[in-house]
């Protein structure tokens, strides 16, 4: 079932730079799809404009049966309540502990405490920092900050997943963990993973569904197994 | 219940930003404070002067004297001539006779005097007690009676009452103005303190608006800390104002200097007064707040 469309896509920023020409991609629901690509290549556009940070210039872009690049700026809430978004910078909230950060995501949209609770910890146990619910994200290794960040992503049982470079920052061994992480909440819970990467080892050994995009056109989109390292 | 839950954590932001800011939120305070005195010392003014204004509407009277040459055949006439005159509300005569009495009563020395008068001696004048509509005409309706036949002197005490409503006037326009200019002052200040609580919570609004608060969600705080401001600042003046009110009107046995002005009773008047003076504080802090959420967060 298509749940992510792109229907000939184009973005010119207010610079002239041109980020993405006429681009066409389809993603199913519960897929764990790739973005890849060079420098400047269209990446972190793509999604920007899924989460609707930035809208389009051209085309059409069908999220979950809903029109993003059609979405009023001040109904743009409802969409991201429907998303998850990682970075590679982790985004947390230095002063608050690990609860707390991820508590925050239910708290800012009005969810009473009872509602909060079980619903958090059962978010951190999912990515295995029940141990370290009081620690503030100074404490924690890169890899940890990014499960916290993870665990705030999913605490709204998202439909989908995005995540931006979020092994950017890490060694090889955290970010195939974080990258493992991400299979396991694809797998058990169902929901749908796009992950940006310039990592070729991780897109090797994962597998998965992968697009290519280069210099802001679509490269090539390989399905699930179908992908070799080559040099975009 | 959710607008509920996000004022609770919105007020509990407010006051840890009030806190964390705490140098330019004092500033502001300081601010509303100096506003507000004044604003609470106009109210006072303006409601005393108006009061003032409407007792002397109600106890001024121009007195018209007749002339001895008039017949008591005229006396209607004279009657009638002043009612016609528009600014005039009512006109009673008093004869010289009760004129007398009345002053043989007031005084022993008096009554020793004219005890001999008959209404033939009595050298005293038949008067007219004339009020008028507009206390500002006053001057210009007592000139056309004494321009009417038969009318000897005219006296409404000119001069003090038309000084005392030209100082009282202005008095209430130069507060006027300095409430203005301290009121967009205060705004000023408010929109500059919510400016740098804004940059400093840069990231975490930015969290917010990816993880799906809504734009109230997100605006709420700052317009509450705006408002938070404006309540703190409100509290010394209304302490300024009730107290010194009261001690003002003990001071003075509520009147100022002469009995023609009396203060109004305190209460409830300066109760209501500081509900006002409460509510401009945090108009003012939620305009002001308001203002700068509209100009610097971007949602």
């Amino acid at each position: 079932m298509e749940f992510i469309k792109f229907k000939n896509v184009t973005k010119k920023y207010k610079n002239g730079v041109v980020a993405l020409y006429n681009l066409n991609l389809s993603i199913e629901k519960g897929d764990f799809c790739f973005i890849i690509g060079g420098s400047g290549s269209g990446k972190s556009t793509l999604t920007k404009l899924l989460y609707r940070e930035e809208k389009p210039t051209q085309g059409e872009i069908i999220l979950g049966g809903l029109k993003v690049n059609k979405l009023r700026n001040a109904n743009v809430y409802k969409l991201r309540r429907k998303l998850g978004i990682v970075f590679q910078d982790y985004r947390l909230l230095p002063k608050a502990n690990v609860y707390e950060n991820v508590a925050f995501a239910l708290e800012v949209m009005g969810e009473s405490k009872k509602n909060i609770r079980p619903r958090v910890l059962k978010a951190i146990e999912l990515v295995g920092l029940k141990s370290k619910l009081r620690d503030y994200p100074e404490d924690l290794s890169g890899g940890e900050q990014q499960r916290v960040a993870i665990a705030r992503a999913i605490v709204n049982e998202p439909k989908l997943l995005i995540c931006d470079e979020p092994t950017g920052n890490l060694d090889p061994v955290m970010s195939m963990e974080i990258v493992e992480l991400l299979a396991e909440i694809n797998k058990k819970v169902g929901t749908t993973v796009i992950m940006v990467t310039h990592d070729k080892e991780i897109v090797n050994n994962m597998k998965k569904h992968v697009i290519a995009l280069k210099d802001g056109h679509l490269y090539k989109d390989y399905k699930e197994g179908e992908y070799i390292d080559e040099v975009l | 219940m959710k607008f509920f839950r996000l004022l609770g954590r919105s007020i509990r932001d407010a006051f840890k930003s009030v806190g964390r800011n705490f140098s330019l939120s004092l500033a502001s305070i300081s601010c509303i404070v100096i506003t507000l005195t004044i604003i609470a010392i106009s109210i006072v003014i303006s409601y005393n002067v108006n009061n003032f204004s409407e007792e002397l509407k109600k106890d001024l009277t121009i007195v018209a004297f007749v002339s001895n040459d008039a017949l008591d055949t005229d006396l209607d006439k004279i009657k009638t001539k002043i009612g016609e005159i528009s600014n005039v509300e009512s006109v009673t005569l008093k004869d010289k006779t009760s004129i007398m009495k009345e002053m043989m009563d007031e005084d022993d020395a008096f009554k020793t005097a004219m005890s001999e008068w008959d209404e033939e001696s009595n050298p005293l004048q038949h008067t007219y007690l004339v009020k008028v509509n507009d206390i500002e005409k006053i001057a210009e309706t007592a000139n056309t009676i004494k321009n009417l036949d038969n009318i000897d002197v005219v006296k409404y005490g000119e001069g003090m009452v038309d000084q005392l409503v030209t100082v009282f006037k202005v008095i209430q326009k130069v507060a006027i103005v300095a409430v203005v200019a301290l009121v967009l002052m205060t705004m000023f200040l408010i929109v500059n303190t919510i400016k740098l609580t804004i940059f400093s919570r840069k990231r975490e609004i930015s969290i917010m608006r990816l993880v799906g608060a809504s734009n109230f969600a997100i605006k709420l705080p700052f317009v509450v800390e705006g408002m938070i401001l404006g309540f703190i600042g409100s509290i010394i003046p209304v302490f300024i104002m009730i107290y010194g009110y009261y001690s003002l009107y003990r001071y003075f046995g509520g009147r100022l200097f002469t009995d023609l002005i009396k203060l109004v009773h305190p209460e409830p008047f300066i109760y209501l007064a500081s509900l006002i003076v409460i509510v401009i504080g945090i108009l003012v802090g939620m305009f002001g707040s308001g203002r700068a959420v509209r100009k610097y967060l971007k949602v």
